[in-house]
């Protein structure tokens, strides 16, 4: 299922983050990228620099927005501003979906700018849910929600992670961005195992997906996105895919990033388990 | 658990052991966080707790270059960890993190004494700049555009993204001396962990602090690029009356009352500034 109503039916491949220290590489020399990601609020202003570098990525590229703040899971309704202002970001893009995190991250107008995890209740599932659809319905272009990398657990929650994303989907009727990368590390934090995640989820509903690096410490394993995609991660991409089908994917690298060249060169890794899952299927 | 990770941190960096009422916040943190095999529930919530701070701190950090060379660098982290634990971010974008920095200084002086007035001045300096960088910019008034306006008649309003400031010492010299010392570090808000709090120490090469100095700045920015402009005294009560809505002849006549200087071809220096202003793009249609 390479193109559904959940990523505009589109068909891409692999993308990158578009980041500020390769700006200027990108811009000069115009690599070959099949796509980038960016992260929305880092262009919801009403001017200057950003909007005019975007622009000239827009004239080059594909580009598909990526959300850190729009917050579905927090109590407080969706904040209206940010919306509006996510709209005429929409429009400037043509962005085909967009994505945010299952999360919350905001409490009576108090932002924490962290992806904060939930607890999963059947009414925290119906209130996000309500949030992305009123989300979808005012930006007029798919959601995707991604699953966060998380170091708690609660003891309200009624059902594991995948239950809860599954549940969120279906009643949103949205789809899902499926950070492995972030599997991996909830699996390692909470004691799961992350093919039983991959497994559990509405394949069908998966729109994009994203790998990224982490580090590992004495206790617990944080999702630094400063490391090269890690094998056991690569693993949980090449399970994924046989479930999903050749889906667009993302490679995130956001702290001590390297050069162009070297974020490329890890992403198009990608490609392998991608060729590989292709000729798994034509056979 | 907010209001758990809005508390500020111990000067160890560790969540704080006691809640506001001096029960034991392990205590606090097993009634909503699960422990597991090798986390308590209060180490569970000190992870969240950690980069929530470290995270704005270091975004203000970065924001505050000149504000920290100014009071040194381990006071201006208390200062910000003080200032976001009384105002914390009411924004999706931590691009207005600094947003009320100065109030909080003008409530707070103690934090920036004895360089009171020069701290406010490099706060609204650097606040000046974050607006400069992305602020709005409306269409650009041109000489042909006000050609049948006579002056008497004629308002024109300033580009969103510029600021005008009185200042009391050269902050503009001594930011860029600063930032010339410093390294730009790069923020993003795209990953969800911060490791570390931003470095307490100061650098060991001190920018030696401006003496007072009365001085009017324009800060802008041009092709997208950030400039300081230091302006006239009479130049800045212009623009400022214009901006307030005042017609061009009545900024112009009560800037020129004013004025101390004698010996001035104020027609022909008027002429020069707007003719300077408008390349630069400053005007753009007033609206009230």
């Amino acid at each position: 299922m390479p193109a559904n109503s959940f990523n505009g039916f589109t068909n891409y491949g692999i993308g990158l983050g578009l980041r500020v220290p390769h700006y200027r590489h990108i811009l000069a020399k115009k690599p070959v990228v099949d796509w980038f990601e960016i992260i929305s609020e880092n262009f919801m202003v009403d001017g200057g620099r950003p909007l005019e570098v975007l622009d000239q990525i827009l004239e080059q590229y594909r580009v598909v927005q990526h959300g850190v703040a729009m917050y579905f899971g927090s109590a407080d309704r969706l904040n209206r501003e940010h919306l509006k202002k996510l709209k005429r970001l929409v429009k400037r893009t043509n962005t085909p979906w967009l994505s945010d995190h299952l999360c919350w991250g905001s409490v009576d107008g108090r932002y924490t700018h962290d992806l904060l995890p939930m607890p999963y209740t059947f009414a925290a599932a119906r209130a996000t849910a309500a949030n992305i659809r009123a989300a979808q319905d005012f930006l007029e272009v798919p959601i995707c929600v991604e699953n966060v990398s998380s170091y708690a657990e609660f003891h309200a929650s009624e059902m594991s992670e995948w239950e809860f994303l599954s549940e969120v989907v279906e009643l949103a009727d949205c789809g899902i961005l499926l950070d492995v990368n972030n599997i991996y590390v909830s699996s390692k934090n909470h004691n799961f195992d992350p093919f039983e995640y991959l497994n559990n989820v509405p394949h069908h509903r998966v729109g994009q997906i994203h790998i990224a690096g982490h580090s590992k410490f004495e206790k617990y394993i944080l999702d630094t996105h400063d490391h090269p995609v890690l094998d056991p991660v690569w693993r949980l991409y090449a399970h994924a895919l046989q479930l999903t089908g050749k889906t667009a994917t993302l490679l995130e690298w956001d702290d001590h990033i390297p050069t162009f060249d070297e974020v490329h060169h890890e992403a198009l890794k990608a490609n392998k388990f991608i060729e590989k899952q292709f000729e798994t299927a034509a056979a | 658990m907010a209001s758990a990770l809005f508390r500020p941190l111990t000067g160890r960096d560790r969540m704080q052991p006691r809640w506001t009422d001096g029960s034991s916040m392990q205590a606090i943190a097993s009634q909503f966080i699960k422990p597991n095999d090798r986390l308590s529930s209060f180490e569970r919530l000190e992870i969240y707790n950690r980069v929530y701070w470290f995270r704005i701190l270091d975004c203000l950090y970065d924001d505050y270059p000149g504000l920290r060379a100014i009071v040194g660098q381990p006071r201006f982290m208390k200062l910000a960890t003080a200032y976001l634990a009384k105002y914390p971010s009411t924004s999706f974008t931590l691009r207005n993190l600094g947003q009320r920095l100065e109030r909080f200084l003008r409530e707070e002086p103690r934090w920036i004494a004895p360089h009171r007035d020069l701290a406010l001045d490099m706060t609204r300096f650097e606040w000046a700049q974050v607006a400069a960088f992305d602020d709005a910019a409306e269409p650009a008034i041109t000489t042909d555009d006000i050609l049948d306006t006579p002056p008497a008649k004629l308002h024109l309003g300033l580009q969103p993204y510029l600021s005008l400031l009185k200042l009391s010492y050269a902050v503009d010299r001594f930011f860029l001396a600063v930032q010339k010392r410093d390294a730009d570090v790069l923020r993003d808000e795209a990953s969800n962990t911060f490791e570390a709090m931003p470095s307490s120490s100061s650098p060991k090469n001190t920018v030696r602090l401006p003496k007072r100095e009365d001085l009017h700045v324009a800060v802008h920015r041009y092709d997208n690029m950030l400039y300081y402009k230091r302006l006239e005294p009479e130049a800045f009560a212009i623009l400022q009356a214009l901006r307030r809505g005042v017609t061009v002849e009545k900024a112009c006549a009560v800037a020129i009352s004013s004025s101390t200087r004698t010996r001035v071809d104020w027609p022909m220096q008027i002429k020069e500034w707007f003719n300077d202003w408008s390349s630069l793009g400053w005007f753009c249609r007033f609206k009230k």
